[in-house]
């Protein structure tokens, strides 16, 4: 189990240094920077007195250097734009987007789970009927049309909940909820069908005939067994909720990591742009190898892997 | 010897399909009974039935099942709980699927002890390995550290098998058990068996295609076909005199060395079983049966044509060669 971890982390650290090398030739594959940063009506002088300041002069190899020397340090140079360290902004909206993440997955769980073995208990009754039709609901709706009309509901017409902001955790309750639905119906579908396939196998009927009770049966053989995707899907999820939660970001008015990368791009803050592109793979990665870990726990077979 | 399971008119019904009808068959302390029939006939329904461990699209009736004096058709799940893997056990064909992938070895053996008995951690590991000794594991203190998938398929049919002894059963139901096993650990698991028959006073009901497996170790064979038990007989006299066309077929199905000649075909049964209706009358093996005459078309009696053996035909050979 030791090694099989040790390996795992050398895995992720070669992937890290992967991205690294693709955020950084990818921002430089846009064209000259130094011309974009001087913008439209500057002067070939102007171009040149940035090209010199940001260093965009030296050779592309040099940069490199120096940036992935900084970076592991964590030093990621100063936006362009915000006039401040990189790592302070990204350590500045860092926690909305983690709270967010964290909020939307919970409830994501905490409702697709249930839901799933519900309807994997009662397959084809209308129990499992009306767990799938809310799974194809939540697909089919759009984020940013299930976060407004949460708004005008919970927020105008009740009153209930702040429509927008970071001010408390009631400002993450509707991104949180629109941001969950996102991932129930995957989350769903993949419980059902993982409870469907565990409690038709040939274990489940051994565990029968050895007298179990049901809910040993369910929630001690079969649950373990159907859990193991459902692990690696949510540890995707979570991925996309912190680095892709964009939309909800901008539909709530929440300045997290997602709406930081986006003006960035639009304003052409390199800097920003790769280490916030560095964060969010790194974050990935991580739940990935954390994912890897819990289904190495779960499941035995694959310690060895 | 007294019965420990007795099974009258047993039906079981999946939709339309019946897949199991009025079967009927005794298994004695001590013995063991032999289902035997060809893929298809209603043999692991049967086994299963017994246990109420159907699909929840299979449908059970039977006049009676009596285990151990009770009738336990009208049990309650609950009550079926409570037999099932202590008095009654039951292992499967599978060796390599039917142990939980997750937990180790150890855990799933205990498990069964700790859910029937009053018996502390400890205690169930001390039995467990014992039993694992006993059915032939060495190292069983290391085994019951490991998982299903650290073992062969004949250690964990061996797994499979102390488990089910682990509250002291009266009932074992194998489910062809050495189905997928080759054949010298076949042989080890059966002379397994059929020692703990003798150890443990076990009545086992064995479910097999193999007649081979039916000679060595059954004590009463019963020959299922189409969902029906078409003959049954202590297994010399099953053996010595078929009475059912179709069991006469089924054992001339069987190559036996120094009798067969190269080049020669093997003796075949033409046909499959046929699936059964509700409302079909007569004998289900007519389609398929060289001596078929209208009367077949009729339902069959059972005819008693020896000390407890029967038959199910309307010409049954009762002599080698010649017809009732």
């Amino acid at each position: 189990m030791i090694t099989f971890i040790l390996r795992r982390t050398c895995l992720a650290l070669v992937v890290v240094l992967t991205v690294m090398t693709l955020a950084f030739v990818l921002t430089r594959l846009s064209g000259d920077l130094a011309i974009s940063i001087a913008g439209p009506g500057s002067t070939q002088a102007d171009v040149e007195v940035i090209r010199k300041a940001y260093g965009l002069d030296r050779p592309v190899l040099v940069q490199f250097y120096d940036w992935t020397r900084l970076a592991l340090t964590g030093d990621f140079g100063s936006s362009f734009f915000f006039k401040d360290k990189v790592a302070t902004l990204i350590a500045q909206r860092m926690p909305v987007t983690l709270s967010l993440g964290f909020v939307g997955l919970a409830l994501a769980l905490s409702i697709s789970l249930p839901l799933g073995i519900l309807a994997a208990l009662y397959e084809n009754t209308w129990i499992d009927r009306t767990a799938t039709m809310l799974a194809m609901i939540g697909q089919a709706m759009p984020s940013f049309w299930l976060g407004l009309l949460l708004m005008i509901v919970f927020g105008l017409q009740l009153g209930w909940l702040p429509i927008s902001g970071t001010g408390s955790w009631e400002h993450y309750v509707m991104p949180g909820i629109v941001l969950a639905f996102t991932a129930i119906p995957a989350l769903t579908r993949l419980m059902r069908s993982g409870m469907i396939d565990a409690l038709s196998s040939d274990y489940i009927r051994t565990a029968r005939a050895k007298g179990l009770s049901r809910s040993s049966i369910i929630f001690k053989h079969a649950l373990r067994n159907a859990a193991i995707p459902v692990v690696s899907i949510a540890a995707v999820q979570l991925g996309f909720m912190l680095g892709g939660s964009i939309v909800i970001e901008t539909v709530f008015a929440l300045h997290g990591v997602g709406y930081l990368a986006w003006e960035s791009i639009s304003k052409n803050d390199f800097p920003v742009v790769q280490a916030v592109v560095l964060v969010l793979a790194s974050l990935y990665i991580g739940l990935t190898l954390v994912s890897d870990i819990l289904n190495a726990l779960l499941d035995p077979r694959l310690r060895g892997a | 010897m007294s019965a420990i399971l007795e099974v009258e008119g047993l039906a079981v019904r999946f939709g339309p399909t019946q897949a199991v009808r009025h079967a009927h068959f005794t298994v004695h302390q001590g013995e063991t009974h032999c289902i035997v029939g060809e893929s298809g006939c209603g043999k692991s329904v049967t086994s299963l039935a017994i246990m109420n461990l159907l699909a929840r699209n299979g449908h059970r009736h039977a006049q009676k099942i009596i285990f151990a004096g009770e009738d336990i058709q009208a049990y309650s799940d609950r009550q079926m709980e409570e037999i099932r893997g202590n008095r009654m056990a039951m292992i499967f064909q599978e060796p390599m699927t039917s142990l939980n992938p997750s937990y180790t070895i150890g855990s799933q053996l205990t498990e069964v002890l700790r859910r029937h008995r009053n018996v502390s951690q400890a205690e169930a590991e001390a039995r467990a390995m014992a039993l694992m000794a006993r059915v032939g594991i060495t190292a069983p203190a290391m085994r019951l550290r490991q998982y299903p998938h650290q073992l062969s398929g004949g250690l964990r049919q061996r797994v499979m098998i102390a488990m089910a002894l682990m509250c002291e059963p009266e009932l074992l139901i194998a489910d062809e058990p050495t189905t997928a096993l080759d054949v010298t650990v076949q042989a080890q698991i059966l002379r397994l068996l059929a020692e703990l028959k003798q150890e443990l006073g076990l009545g086992i009901l064995l479910i097999t295609h193999d007649l081979g497996i039916v000679a060595r170790v059954a004590d009463h064979v019963s020959v299922m076909y189409a969902g029906e038990v078409i003959e049954s007989g202590r297994t010399a006299d099953l053996f010595a005199r078929p009475a059912h066309p179709y069991t006469r077929g089924l054992i001339d199905c069987v190559p036996v060395p120094g009798k067969i000649k190269a080049g020669e075909p093997l003796g075949s049964i033409p046909g499959t079983v046929p699936v059964m209706k509700e409302g079909f009358q007569g004998c289900a093996f007519r389609f398929r049966c060289a001596s078929a005459t209208d009367a077949c078309t009729q339902d069959v009696p059972r005819h008693e044509i020896g000390a407890q053996h029967h038959v199910l035909c309307h010409h049954p050979v009762t002599d080698k060669g010649s017809r009732a």
